[in-house]
């Protein structure tokens, strides 16, 4: 018996039968609506044969846009399952009030705030901006691919596992029960024993690594694969707050990387880095992950900021106002976001200088953000304003990120943090921000260049529905948490005494509702405009009067972006060729030299998939094998010498004289 | 100074009236002026967000594309004049937030001991201070009053306008200790020592809990904060007394095993060495305390 039991341990570690939470309704049900899902999305991939055409099309790919185009996907998927999260919540809060303990027990409702924070950041977050950067700046640039095209490919792989594995925490074992994050000593072995904690290291390490191969990816691609002509201060506003965020990405993920791994060898082989005796310090951890994490909300909205410009000059008809303003803002944002991270916690009893000094460097963050605010008015200002969605979608920024803004800067006063910190004025103050800034400058984005990506829009009115619907949901949800931060409520709360608060988390539970619809409208937008699609067709390549380089590109832009590269003369490169009467050439072509598919990066990404996962099981035998097979993997990938191919000038010419075809017709 | 503090703050009241804004309506005198550092802060950013707001609106209806009458300048893109002004703007409010922020929070800092009592009395004939040590348990609050000897659980009680001390430590993970009625919150972390100080004003019960979640039984780490005339406090301490029972270190790592919606529990008598014993992680007998484990390293090691 003893011996079936070491057999046991040896071969699958800590998992066992219980590991499934087969006694959880609210688990099994949703196990069965994903399984049946699941069933039903692979039936109908294999019934209309599509896994060839998806292996060789998608999963392989390493043309920069399908990635772009795969992230966007991951974001939108996992949107939903933070969004679900996030509705659990908002009932439980709704109901638990004095006898009344509400449908979710802590065991279960903790997972679900940690894993709300840890998806919406990482895995809705951090791809919506990922994709919207991989699609874009190779276009905006005039180059055809990014400068790594195989790692690009990797990123995306290694960023999906990630995800993967905390949604397999939903079914096999548990997720980590310490808020998203995991502070130690909570998050150290003695106090979160079970599996969660290890799911959240091993998800984020993974993801992490994507990230940040992602991030040296894009910076090289901006260095170095520019158009001719165009100078640092000629590139788009968008590919320069790209830049920025990749710098960010590069400079503080690694310190992500090693605060998680100290974290784990508290937790696999018993240093005391962070742990409550022994000399550790919990205190340096949570120092360690906010010196990435601060950095790490601006890694999210810079590049919003960069949407944001595209869109407010595009639609206004009219040159950004104060582009140099604009630039030198997104750098000096940049630089001060490394020096503001102890505002976090000026509750751990800094002295006062220290906190005065941190809470002051917030401010000035404040300065270069306030000076973009103004830069886009001025935008607005003796422009002409197409109401489009995507403008529409800017209006709501700018007026719901001011308010976001100065509850930020109210946060930075480090007495009125004192009655502020981690209340639910904090939490309305970040959904205010990341909301009002990061999902509406997403879907900004995804409206605009939807029709780049795909050759059509989107349908106008379902997109106005969900505009109206989440701006709307988003007031309704998070203004009732400001006057209930200021009414002393404390975060991440599942039962309440207080009868008079309950007002004020149904009106909160209302807006999560508005929001839901808003999501289910933008999801009907998106079928609807995919069923519509030839009425919705853009055959120009430039359906919103554009002026940067992807509008001077098909509409989906081929393989190889552009036929010949550009050269650029002004900031608004394709607005400046429009107005210099720029002829599109329709002869003497060359053939183009693109790389190849390759199936490495899915490989190798399941590979440390199944590397954290047995880790996380502590299933040594499991971990030792898919370690050794990514690092054979890895060497055998550079052994393929067939990176690349010609395509060859008279397709190149079929290609481009389809286009010359359609301009034609529509002229 | 009264008058205009009080109009200042109308409108956050009038706003909120309708619910009991403990934050904006506070009963300590250090809440109080932490209070007043938000709603001075909040006014001092309006003056810049409240136009930038109306202009957007104003600007995307007067340049809408439908208005033919509206100028339209697709060139224009710079203004040394306006460049000047919208780096200037944000400059100066952040420049006078900043100087509000260096002085308030050097005045606040809550390991400052007070200045006054309350505004107007200073602490020329205060009261020598109220002494209370904190625990943060797995779930539940220790209170140590070592000036009187007698400790209590999940209720904390203060005379009005005596000055209190905390020191505040934690046995397993961090917890925050935060009475909003009584003043700003701070951290309560294992092996280490935070401190707050702060002053009863108005006598009533207010509640206080962890503002750091800590684990399962977080959402129930209340405990009720009475703010007492002198007699009254007096009479609570006798009550006390009375209650017996004491907290020795074998009481106390009973004590200290998780527990949830623990009720309000009293010790009549406590070992004098048990908050240091706490503090330095060896209550258990025959374990290294912190401080003498650094004095040894300080002697570079044994």
């Amino acid at each position: 018996m003893s011996t079936d039991a070491t057999l046991m341990k040896i071969a699958f570690g800590r998992l066992t039968l219980q590991a499934f939470p087969v006694h959880q309704p609210i688990l099994v049900a949703t196990f069965a609506v994903v399984a049946l899902g699941g069933v039903v999305l692979l039936g109908l991939i294999s019934y209309f044969r599509l896994w060839g055409y998806l292996w060789r099309e998608w999963f392989t790919t390493i043309d920069h846009k399908r990635i772009g185009i795969m992230y966007m996907i991951l974001g939108l998927v996992m949107l939903l399952r933070g969004f679900a999260d996030a509705l659990m919540m908002r009932m439980q809060q709704a109901v638990a009030f004095g006898g009344a303990q509400g449908f979710l027990p802590a065991h279960h409702y903790d997972q679900i705030f940690t894993a709300h924070g840890v998806i919406m950041i990482f895995f809705v977050a951090m791809p919506f901006i990922t994709g919207l950067m991989n699609f874009v700046v190779p276009l905006q640039i005039g180059a055809r691919d990014v400068s790594f095209p195989f790692l690009n490919n990797f990123s995306f792989w290694m960023t999906t596992m990630g995800a993967l594995l905390v949604m397999l925490s939903l079914f096999v074992g548990e997720f980590a029960r310490t808020g998203w994050l995991a502070y130690p000593p909570l998050s150290g072995i003695a106090y979160s024993p079970d599996v969660g904690v290890d799911y959240y290291i091993w998800a984020l390490q993974i993801a992490g690594i994507g990230t940040l191969l992602s991030g040296v990816n894009l910076i090289a691609t901006i260095v170095k694969l520019r158009a001719p002509g165009m100078t640092l201060m000629k590139m788009p506003v968008f590919t320069w707050t790209a830049l920025c965020t990749n710098v960010l990405i590069v400079a503080a993920f690694p310190i992500l990387t090693v605060t998680l791994a100290l974290l784990s060898l508290d937790r696999y082989v018993g240093t005391n880095f962070f742990t409550n005796d022994l000399g550790g310090n919990p205190m340096m951890y949570v120092n360690l992950i906010w010196i990435w994490g601060h950095p790490e909300v601006y890694i999210l909205i810079l590049p919003i900021f960069g949407v944001f410009s595209e869109v407010t000059a595009t639609f206004s008809g009219k040159r950004l106002f104060g582009y140099t303003s604009m630039v030198y803002a997104t750098v000096v944002i940049t630089i001060l976001s490394y020096l503001v991270w102890l505002h976090h916690f000026f509750t751990m009893g800094s002295g006062a200088s220290v906190n005065s000094f941190f809470g002051i460097t917030t401010m000035i963050i404040s300065i270069p953000t306030g000076a973009k605010m103004f830069n886009w008015l001025f935008t607005l200002y003796r422009g002409r304003i197409r109401f489009e969605l995507p403008m529409m979608w800017t209006l709501a920024f700018m007026l719901t990120f001011v308010i976001g803004g100065m509850s930020g800067v109210l946060l930075a006063v480090p007495p009125a943090d004192f009655v502020l910190h981690n209340s639910l004025f904090l939490v309305a103050h970040f959904h205010n921000v990341i909301i009002g800034g990061v999902v509406f400058g997403a879907f900004a984005g995804i409206s605009y260049w939807f029709p780049k990506a795909f050759g059509f829009r989107l349908d106008p009115f379902w997109g106005k529905m969900s505009f109206w619907f989440w701006v709307a949901g988003f007031y309704l949800a998070f203004m009732p948490l400001y006057v209930l931060g200021l009414m002393g409520v404390t975060r991440r709360l599942r039962h309440f005494e207080d009868p008079t608060l309950q007002v004020w988390f149904v009106i909160a539970e209302v807006g999560a509702v508005l929001i839901l619809l808003g999501i289910v409208s933008s999801l009907v937008q998106i079928y609807l405009s995919i069923r519509r699609r030839e009425a919705l067709r853009d055959r120009t390549g430039d359906p919103w009067g554009g002026r940067t380089l992807e509008w001077s590109t098909a509409s989906p832009p081929p393989a190889y972006n552009f036929a010949f590269t550009p050269v650029v003369h002004d900031n608004d490169a394709w607005w400046d060729m429009k107005h210099r009467g720029f002829r599109r050439p329709v002869a003497a072509f060359n053939a183009i030299r693109m790389p190849r598919n390759t199936g490495a990066g899915f490989i190798l990404a399941t590979l440390s998939g199944i590397f954290g996962f047995a880790m996380i099981w502590h299933i040594w035998w499991l971990a030792a094998l898919g370690l050794v097979a990514v690092l054979a993997a890895a060497i055998a990938h550079t052994f393929n010498y067939q990176r690349d191919f010609q395509i060859p000038a008279h397709e190149v010419e079929r290609t481009e004289g389809e286009r010359t075809r359609l301009l034609s017709a529509q002229a | 100074m009264g008058r205009i503090r009080f109009i200042a703050t109308l409108p956050f009241i009038a706003t909120l009236c309708a619910c009991h804004a403990i934050v904006l309506n506070p009963s300590g005198d250090v809440a109080q002026q932490q209070r007043d550092l938000l709603v001075y802060s909040t006014e001092l950013m309006l003056i810049v967000i409240v136009p930038v707001m109306v202009m957007t609106v104003l600007f995307a209806w007067r340049y809408r594309q439908s208005n033919r009458a509206a100028r339209y300048e697709p060139d224009w893109d710079h203004s040394i004049h306006l460049e000047l002004f919208i780096w200037a703007a944000p400059l100066l409010i952040i420049i006078g937030l900043g100087g509000l922020t260096w002085v308030g929070t050097h005045l606040l800092d809550p390991y400052r001991t007070l200045g006054r009592i309350k505004p107007g009395e200073s602490m020329a004939h205060a009261a020598s201070p109220l002494q209370v040590d904190v625990v943060a348990l797995d779930w539940k609050w220790l209170f140590i009053y070592p000036q009187y000897g007698v400790a209590t659980v999940n209720e904390l009680a203060a005379p009005l306008d005596r000055p209190i001390e905390f020191r505040i430590t934690a046995a397993s993970v961090m917890n925050s200790l935060f009475i909003p009625a009584l003043a700003g919150q701070i951290y309560a972390m294992p092996g280490m020592e935070t401190r707050l100080h702060a002053v009863a004003n108005t006598a009533g019960d207010f509640e206080g809990f962890s503002a750091n979640y800590s684990g399962a039984g977080f959402s129930d780490m209340r405990f009720m904060f009475r703010a007492l005339v002198d007699r009254d406090f007096d009479q609570w301490l006798a009550h006390l007394r009375a209650g017996g029972g004491a907290l020795g270190r074998s009481d106390y790592l009973r004590l200290e095993q998780p527990s949830e919606k623990e009720p309000v529990q009293g010790f009549a008598a406590v070992d004098p060495g048990l908050y240091p014993a706490i503090l330095n992680r060896c209550v258990e007998a025959g374990k290294l305390c912190v401080n003498d484990m650094m004095a040894l390293d300080a002697k570079s090691g044994l």
